[in-house]
Parts: C-alpha cells; structure tokens; sequence
C-alpha cells in the first residue's frame, strides 16, 4: 500500500480548532475524541483497579479485616462493571476513533457529531454508577451479572441508578458501533476493498455488529429488572407467572456475544503487530477474516454454557456444550496464524511485540480453562468458583488489556509523534506479566480446590493461596502507574517519531507524518 | 504412547495427581465424581500437549528467529493445506472429548430410581432439609462463631465449613436432592459428590448421590445470593443405612417430643430474664446477619430495630413481622423456623434491647394466640 496524498493534508489553514476545553467538549473529530475514549478508559481502570485492590486487600486474610460483607459485594459488582462497560469497551473505542479513519483512509468518522456525543454521555453513566455507591444502602450489590430476583425484589434503591447507567453505557455502544459501520462501509479509500483492509477494522467491523445485536438485549434486561422491581410486574418472579432462570437467559444471550466484544479487536490488534515486528506478512489472512466471523456467529449460539447448573434439560446441555467446544476451532485457527506468521521472520522485541507475544500465549492459557469449562459434567465442579474467575481474567486482563497495552505502545509514536521510553516500556512490561501470573494464575488452584467466587471470606485452607494472589494483586495494580507515568512522559516529549517508526509496520496509518495531522486523507490515499 | 505421555506428565506435575490435593480438583466419593475428576485430568493434559507444541513452535521462532541474529525473514504467507490440517485436527480431538463428556454428562442427569429423597430449600443464608416419607426437617445454619469471623477468636479448623445441624445420608443408595430456594438463587454444592445444582425460587431442581463411604462431606453455597452468601455452608454426614434408620427414628421421636414440650410451654410463663437470654442466642443466631448484633441495621437495606416505631409501639404488628415475614423482601417468615417460645423470646429481647426498653414480656401464648386468630 502506498500513499499518494501528501501534500493536501497540510490545508489545515481554513480550521480554527477550539482551544481549551471547549476544543474537547465540542470536538468533532476522530483523533479528539479518540483520545477522550483512551483516557476516559484509563480513568476508569484506575477507579475499577482500585475497587479490585479493596477486594484483595480484604481476601489477604481469613476473617474480616476492612469491609463488612455488603460493601464487599458492591466492590466486586462495580469492579466489573467499570472494568467491562469503563475501560475495556472504551478503550477499544477509542482505538476504533483513532485507527480506523486512518487505516482506511477516510478523513474522520462517517457521523462526527454522533461520535462526539456517544463519547459524551458515558461520563454521566459512570458518575450515576458511581454516585450510587454513596446512597442509602449502597449501590449495587448483586455481580455484574445482576441476576434477579437478587436484583429486583432484594436489591436496595440504587437499583434504579444502576438500570439507567447502564441504559446510557448501552446507547453510547450502540451508537459508537453504527458509526463503525457506516465508516466502513462507506468511507473505504477507493480500491480498498474489503479484502484488503488491515484485520484490525476486520475485527471492529464484525464486533460493532456484535455490538448492534446485543446491547438492546442488555437494555431489555435491565428495563425488565426495573419494572419487576418498582411497577410490579413478574417477568423473572415466579410467583406472578415469571421465571428467574429465564432473566439468565436473556442476559447471557448479551453476555456471551459482549465477551467477543471484548476479545476481537484484540484479535485485531495483535494482527497487526506480530507481522509488523516479524517483519514478514501476517499468515492466513483471509482465514483470519473467515476465523473472526465464524466465532462471532458461534457466539450466539453458546449463552446456556454460563448456566449448566441451573437445571436445563439434558439435550440442551449437550447442545450448549458441543456449540462451545466448537469455538475452540476458529480460535485456534488464529493461534496457529499467529504462530505461523512469527515462524522463519526476523523478530526483535519492542514493547508492542512483548505484549503481543504475552497476549498470544496467555489468551491460550485463558483458553484452555474455557475449553475445560465448556465440557458440563466438569464444568459442574468448575462454576462459580476462583477457576472461573481466573479463566476471565486470563481472557479479558493478559487477553483483552494486553493487547489495549501493546496497542497504545505501538501506535503512541503516531498519536504524540514521539517515541516512548523503550527502557520503561520494557520495565512496564516484565513487571506486568510476572505480577499478573503471581495474581491470576494460583486462583485457578483455589478454584480447583473448592474455593467459591463472590465470597468476602474463607475457609483455613485457601489463606496461603489467597495471600499470594493478593501480592501479585498490589504488584500489577502499582505497576500501572507506571504505564501512566510512561504515556505522560510520551506526550510531552521525547526522541522524534519518523512518519513510520517500525521498519516493518504496514497501512495506510503509517504514511502520514507522526504526529498524525489533525485532519489526515482529506484526500484519498491510493491503495495498491 | 498416550498412557506413557500421560504418565510422564503425571510425574512432571505432582500437584495435578493426587487426590486429596490442595490444588486440583477433588476425586470424590462417588463413581460420578471419580467419572468427572477422569474427565478433568484427560483434558487437563490434552489441553497441556497442545500448549507444548503451539508454545514450543512459537519459543521456537523467538529464539532461532531472530532479527538480532541477522535473519532474513522469509515471505510466505498461505498455505491452505496446513490451513485445513489444523482445522481438522483440533475437531477430530474435540469429538475424542465430548464421547466421554456426554456419556458422564447422561448417567449424571438420571435421576430414576431412587432410595431416599430429600428436600433441600435455600434461603438467606441457610439450608432447610425435609426428609420425604418421615416428618424429619430442620435448618442448618453456620456454626462458626461471630467472634472467629472477626478475628477476636482463634479460627477453628473447620473455619466457615461448619454446621448446626449436618444433612445425614445413607451409603450405598441412591439418594435424590430436589432442590428450592425461599428467596434468591442459591446453589448447592458438595465438591466430593462433584453435585452443584441451582435453587431457584418457584421450581424445583433435580439431581442425585450415591455415596460409598462413610464421612462427613463439605460444601458451599455457590451462587452469590446477598450479603451472607460466603457463610451459608453445607455440610453432609454419610452414615451406614442401618445407622442412617437409627438416626431418622430419632430425629422423628425428638420433633414429636419437640411439639408436645411447645404445648406445654403455651400454659408457662417465663421470666423476664429467661426470654432475654434464650431471645438474644435466638437473635444473635437468626436476625443479627441483617438487622446486626446492635439492632441497628444497615441503613437502606436491612431496617433498624432500635427505637423504631413498631418496635416501641406495634406489639401485634411485630409479632406478624416475625412470624409471617413481610413479602417482596428478605425479611423471612419465622413461624416454621422457631418454637413459639422462641418467638415469644426473640420478640421480647427486640422489645428490650439497645435502650428499647418497652417493659413488654411477651410469652409463647401470646404467640400461639396470634397464630390461632
């Protein structure tokens, strides 16, 4: 691919940009508002990564130490929340805003003003989430999963705080993914067909359908929570005809597609950066294309794999677990690709490619538990217990914000147009992966051994265990800081970043000077 | 080759094979759980062969492929055979796993047949078991002590994995749960007969053990279920069957004794002392989880007690609250829970508790008066 365009980007004379704030409240364009969606999101791991360290600080030990067993609920709840809907979600946003106009070579965003305002309205949802830990019997206490009637009949008043944050996380997604889609279907350089676009937008384009799918499912959801709790309805109350198995249903016919949406564009990303530092061309791509589809489209068909102990007849087990087994084809297709991509290259070893490399191999650990999971009778020990809770985070901490890690070390000389530290990114990046192991990785034990989600306290045998996790817990939540450090170092200065830093990254993003211009491909590129 | 492979990384990994680790999966006592630990060990090593050699190509590359060395990296980028033997391969493994998968999956879905049935109800936070075909039920509640929980007392060896009153069952028969809950979700769960099964209010789950040996078996709730849900174990006792008859014709004799001493006590007027000591172990054990030790509550979720109007004022409204509970919330109905003279108790240890000082004494007639109305 190669660019033709050069000297029209430099027309940026006839734009008054805003400054100050009202450049950022106002803004219109993708670059802006992608960087609103990257901090946004860092924000919120921050917040949701200090609510983990209350958690482990309170399982350092048997017994009750810091917080009484309600509040600990609440932590473990908007734990999840924050990091699903805060940080994982935005962060892939706001990589979408950034990178997809530029990979295809498009001026910006198909609905400028729809962007601005999706980004907008999630600071107000995460600030009613928030502020409802503050009311009168906290905010909510019932797991990110909020099954009723635990969320409807006995949850506290915040409730209704929690519906409607959720609604407004819900509209900001759905609106982020439409204009995914218009962006890509109608604003594609010319002769960049579908087949040639980088695997990134790949993943983002079958995700934001994902995403259009599944979020008014969520909203259905919660709106029936809301009126089963406060207008006396009976949707998941058994008592008035309804069912709360049936809630279970419905949310996980959300849940489990929102896991791919957590998981493609990290498909995407470490799609990109294997190839560019084996300095060969990514293996099997149309494969890859076919892999991506082949797993969103299983992904609706696998929901009950979440809930084989709730009593389903026994052919809908099978069923589940054979539709489940199954996805572990197209996903160890991507594997393999990646594998095959790096064999006879000529690797080196920058922080992107560290990060990459963790991702590929521990999203494979994560993996493996879910394949262990998807098989019923075993999984019937396996549920709700530490195993589980170490299989997600192996998926969405070492799979999903791994990549968002080597995503922003690879494309930060093109947003600042500096070069990071490669000695701190490398520091960032050993002490991440030897405490996200010492964290995640011994929970699988627990798990094994018996030990329960969801519990503020345990029995005497799991102290050791749960002592371990902890350290490695403070460890990696510490070490992010220092990720925070390196990306303001970045931002405000550093060694100059050529228009393409990596000898061996391809795309259209990587033809336009670093920093990207603030309006790029007002032209369209060529593409070969 | 495959034996030999596994029982190489059997050595290698001495954790993962024995039984009664503290880091794996439990074998259990049944043939269904010693089934889904075989399960669990199979594709545990499976899952490890493949890790070597996806891992193993991919340290591979990392050390000989090297731009550092000064490799030229080659260019190739497709090849479709390949491509289709690893799309093969990984599915023809998948069905090598779900033949034995489905056909433990079966055997342990067949509820037919049983010996001994036995209702298990979930509430916040305790189990209730009901014996079918005998009047044998009762609660089981956490036994650990408050003062173990907050760190005021040495934990016991069985920290949080202790109960009241133990689910007893036969050996050697196949014993059937049907599984309820009062309120929220809540699962039952006991690792050694590898059961986990949802309480779902309103329907009634099925599932079922047959137990060799002998010994007292150890459990959690493993659904989150509110504020108590990591103290509501479940702990079950496996007794010989000719024991098991003994002990169900005891527990039968002790309720009819149970009911006929409660007769008696309606004609009997306790002290003010006598109600204050027996309502506090009652409150401490039943009502301190919401309403707290200090009567205080958690504002917002559970209610105070303490200087409230009905506590002060409304006799008959709290009697209703205690013994019928109050729908749509977690305050649950406690006629079939408690005596009436642990009613009469509890209801008068509220009424004088934390500075309520009402003077009120009420006594099981009271009680009994309100129920007959």
């Amino acid at each position: 691919m190669s660019y033709a365009a050069g000297e029209a980007d430099h027309n940026d004379h006839h734009h008054h940009a805003p400054s100050g704030i009202t450049r950022w409240l106002f803004t219109t364009n993708h670059k802006d508002i992608g960087s609103l969606y990257l901090w946004f999101s860092f924000t919120m791991f921050l917040v949701g990564g200090a609510m983990a360290m209350v958690i482990r600080a309170e399982l350092f030990q048997p017994g009750l130490q810091l917080v009484d067993p309600h509040f600990f609920n609440q932590m473990t709840t908007v734990h999840g929340l924050i990091m699903v809907f805060g940080a994982v979600m935005p962060a892939f946003t706001g990589l979408a805003n950034w990178m997809i106009p530029m990979m295809i070579g498009a001026p910006d965003m198909a609905l400028p003003r729809m962007n601005n305002w999706s980004f907008w309205i999630l600071p107000f949802a995460f600030a009613i989430l928030l502020g409802s830990l503050f009311m009168e019997g906290g905010g909510p206490a019932f797991g990110w999963t909020f099954y009723a009637p635990l969320s409807t009949t006995y949850s506290s008043d915040s409730t209704a705080l929690f519906v409607f944050s959720v609604h407004i996380m819900g509209i900001s997604s759905i609106m982020g993914a439409i204009n995914v889609i218009v962006t890509i279907m109608n604003m594609r350089a010319p002769d960049m067909t579908y087949m040639k676009m980088p695997l990134f937008v790949w993943s983002w384009f079958i995700t934001a359908f994902l995403l259009i799918a599944v979020m008014p499912v969520l909203a259905g959801a919660v709106t029936m929570v809301l009126t089963d709790k406060y207008f006396g309805t009976s949707f998941f109350d058994a008592a008035g005809g309804g069912d709360p198995v049936m809630f279970q249903h419905i949310f996980w016919f959300f849940g489990h597609p929102e896991v791919y949406i957590m998981i493609l564009p990290a498909f995407g990303i470490v799609s990109a950066i294997i190839p560019a530092f084996s300095r060969k061309p990514l293996f099997g791509y149309a494969s890859m294309v076919y892999a991506t589809g082949a797993i969103a489209g299983l992904s609706f068909l696998v929901w009950a794999h979440h809930m084989f102990t709730t009593g389903m007849p026994v052919a809908a087990e099978l069923f589940f677990m054979y539709c489940t087994m199954l996805i572990s084809v197209p996903t160890g297709v991507k594997v393999f690709n990646w594998v095959a991509t790096m064999w006879r290259g000529a690797l080196s070893f920058e922080t992107p490619m560290l990060f990459a490399l963790a991702f590929v191999i521990l999203f494979t650990i994560g993996g493996f538990s879910g394949l262990m999971l998807a098989i019923t009778p075993v999984d019937f020990q396996y549920h709700d217990t530490y195993f589980v809770v170490a299989h997600f985070h192996y998926v969405l901490v070492t799979g999903a914000i791994f990549s968002i890690m080597a995503a922003a070390y690879y494309w930060l000389p093109k947003w600042t147009g500096h070069m990071y530290n490669e000695t701190l990114g490398r520091w960032h990046f050993w002490l991440s992966l030897i405490s996200v192991n010492v964290l995640f990785f011994p929970m699988h034990f627990a798990g094994l051994a018996g030990m329960p989600r969801r519990i503020p306290d345990y029995s005497l045998q799991f102290a050791d265990i749960n002592q371990i996790v902890s350290i490695g817990g403070f460890a990696f939540g510490l070490t992010q800081l220092l990720f925070l450090y390196i990306v303001i170092k970045c931002v405000r200065g550093g060694e100059k970043a050529e228009a393409k830093p990596w000898d061996g990254a391809e795309g259209l993003e990587w033809t336009v000077p670093s920093p990207a211009p603030y309006h790029t491909f007002e032209t369209p590129p060529e593409v070969k | 080759m495959r034996t030999r492979l596994i029982t190489t990384l059997s050595a290698s990994i001495p954790f993962a094979a024995s039984a009664q680790s503290q880091f794996n999966l439990t074998q259990g006592v049944t043939e269904v759980s010693n089934r889904v630990y075989d399960l669990h060990m199979t594709i545990f090593y499976i899952c490890c062969v493949i890790g070597l050699v996806v891992f193993g190509a991919m340290f591979w590359s990392i050390v000989r492929h090297r731009k550092s060395k000064g490799r030229k990296p080659s260019t190739f980028h497709e090849n479709i055979q390949v491509e289709i033997v690893w799309t093969i391969v990984p599915f023809l493994i998948l069905i090598g796993m779900a033949i034995p998968a489905t056909s433990t999956l079966i055997a342990m879905e067949d509820v037919s047949e049983s010996d001994v049935t036995v209702l298990v109800t979930g509430s916040q936070w305790k189990w209730h078991y009901k014996y079918f075909d005998s009047d044998v039920e009762y609660f089981s509640l956490l036994a650990t002590r408050q003062d173990q929980i907050n760190n005021k007392l040495e934990k016991g060896e069985n920290y949080l994995l202790e109960v009241d009153r133990p689910l007893v069952i036969p050996t050697g028969q196949k014993v059937r749960f049907l599984i309820t809950s009062d309120d929220v979700i809540h699962s039952w769960w006991v690792p050694a007969f590898a059961i986990k099964k949802d309480a779902n209010p309103g329907f009634i789950n099925e599932t079922w053990t047959r137990v060799d040996e002998p010994g007292i078996y150890r459990g959690q709730c493993a659904e989150l279920c509110g504020k108590d849900h990591g103290f509501m174990p479940v702990v079950v006792i496996a007794k010989e069957p000719a024991e098991f008859e003994k002990w169900l014709a005891e527990q039968e004799q002790q309720q009819r004794e149970a009911k006929q001493r409660e007769q008696e006590l309606l004609s009997m007027e306790m002290s003010k002392d006598e109600l204050m000591d027996l309502g506090e172990k009652i409150y401490l054990g039943n009502c301190a989880a919401c309403h707290q030790a200090n009567g205080q509550g958690v504002p917002g979720v559970f209610p105070s007690l303490k200087g409230t109007d009905m506590v002060m004022n409304d006799i008959q409204g709290h009697i209703d609250i205690v013994v019928n509970g109050k729908s749509g919330t977690a305050m649950q109905a406690f006629a079939n829970q408690l005596s009436m003279s642990e009613l009469a108790a509890v209801i008068t240890y509220e009424r004088n508790a934390w500075g309520n000082d009402t003077g009120d004494l009420i006594q099981a007639a009271d009680i009994n008066e309100f129920m007959n109305e």
